[in-house]
């Protein structure tokens, strides 16, 4: 099966760039968070993996549902609920599908991204995630409907959530423990819209793109 | 009858909380879920959808302290099985106070929406009272 081999390489790769970003990760955090970041998002990608294996789903679907139990269960704090969340709203936009096409692709990004602005009640500008993967759903769907393929989608998807998470640097946060910072958190970037596309772009490199 | 779930950052906080309720509210159900999965500071939704499905309730009114409590309580109505997600409702109130005010009506045999209306009210229940 094509997409659950490429949808298991995603989340390993996911999990390798969490392993390797996980310092930096938590130093983000620490400038305007409670600096744990890094850590929480390597033991839930850790413990995603362990559950892939134990559990063996045989739908891209039903390992992103996976990987959602596991993120809102190890991941902890905000962000475990939040990429729980993505990962789930993805994994219900997947439903019963065997094969990905492009928009399907497109779609769960989209998904996922409406899943953690509906949880976080968080806009692009507040300093979160958001600032990540709205664009990214954004330009995963231009992708797709000018007929480009599915590593194409996701490679479109990680550079604007990187555009994006470049553009938070000096914002003020209204959402999560920054928000108490005021004007002090702008000079930083926000370590969720961070690993919101260093999650995109390993699936991107998953597929070859 | 009305059960309570108390999510907190703290175990402290939560097992306080409900103490407090027990003692002054008497026979009620309350289950508190405090600190994550090290027992740190933080929350667990793990734990929160155990003690939802746990509880002897018919409904069951979840109250949060701060920040990712809420979240986490919000994703576990998202995970839970149908059949114990049509008995939970999240109570935007102030944890103590509000939690206070739903348990002793809860004892008293008053339904979920009395429960909630009465927790809600805590938010603007005053305690001081200016003279005038």
């Amino acid at each position: 099966m094509g997409a659950t081999r490429d949808t298991l390489s995603v989340i390993q790769e996911m999990a390798t760039a969490m392993e390797e970003h996980r310092r930096h990760l938590t130093q983000l955090d620490s400038e305007i968070g409670d600096g744990d970041h890094g850590n929480n998002m390597h033991r839930g990608f850790q413990a995603a993996l362990e559950r892939l294996a134990a559990t063996n789903p045989e739908t891209p679907s039903d390992i992103l549902k996976s990987c959602s139990m596991a993120l809102i269960n190890k991941v902890g704090g905000a962000a475990g609920p939040l990429y729980g969340t993505a990962f789930l709203r993805a994994s219900t936009a997947l439903s019963e599908k065997e094969e990905l096409s492009a928009e399907d692709v497109a779609a769960a990004i989209e998904a996922a991204a409406a899943g953690v602005k509906q949880r976080g009640k968080s806009e692009v500008g507040d300093k979160t995630m958001v600032d990540a993967l709205e664009p990214a759903a954004r330009a995963a769907k231009e992708a797709a409907s000018s007929g480009k393929g599915v590593g194409e989608v996701l490679r479109a998807a990680a550079d604007s959530a990187g555009e994006g998470a470049g553009a938070t640097v000096p914002l003020t946060a209204n959402r999560g423990l920054a928000s108490y910072l005021g004007a002090r958190a702008a000079g930083h970037m926000d370590p969720g819209a961070r690993s919101s596309y260093l999650l995109l772009d390993a699936a991107a490199r998953a597929l070859g793109a | 009858m009305v059960g309570l779930v108390l999510v907190s950052h703290s175990s402290a906080i939560a097992e306080g909380t409900a103490e407090l309720l027990r003692h002054m509210a008497g026979e009620v159900e309350v289950a508190a879920v405090g600190g994550d999965t090290d027992g740190a500071l933080g929350t667990d939704p793990e734990r929160i959808k155990e003690a939802i499905e746990g509880l002897d309730a018919d409904e069951v009114l979840v109250f949060m302290d701060i920040g990712s409590a809420v979240l986490s309580a919000e994703t576990v109505l998202d995970v839970l099985e149908p059949e114990h997600k049509q008995k939970v409702r999240l109570v935007d109130a102030p944890f103590v106070e509000g939690a206070f005010a739903a348990a002793v009506l809860a004892s008293t045999g008053a339904d979920a929406d009395e429960c909630t209306e009465a927790a809600e009210e805590a938010r603007t229940e005053l305690k001081l009272y200016n003279e005038e």
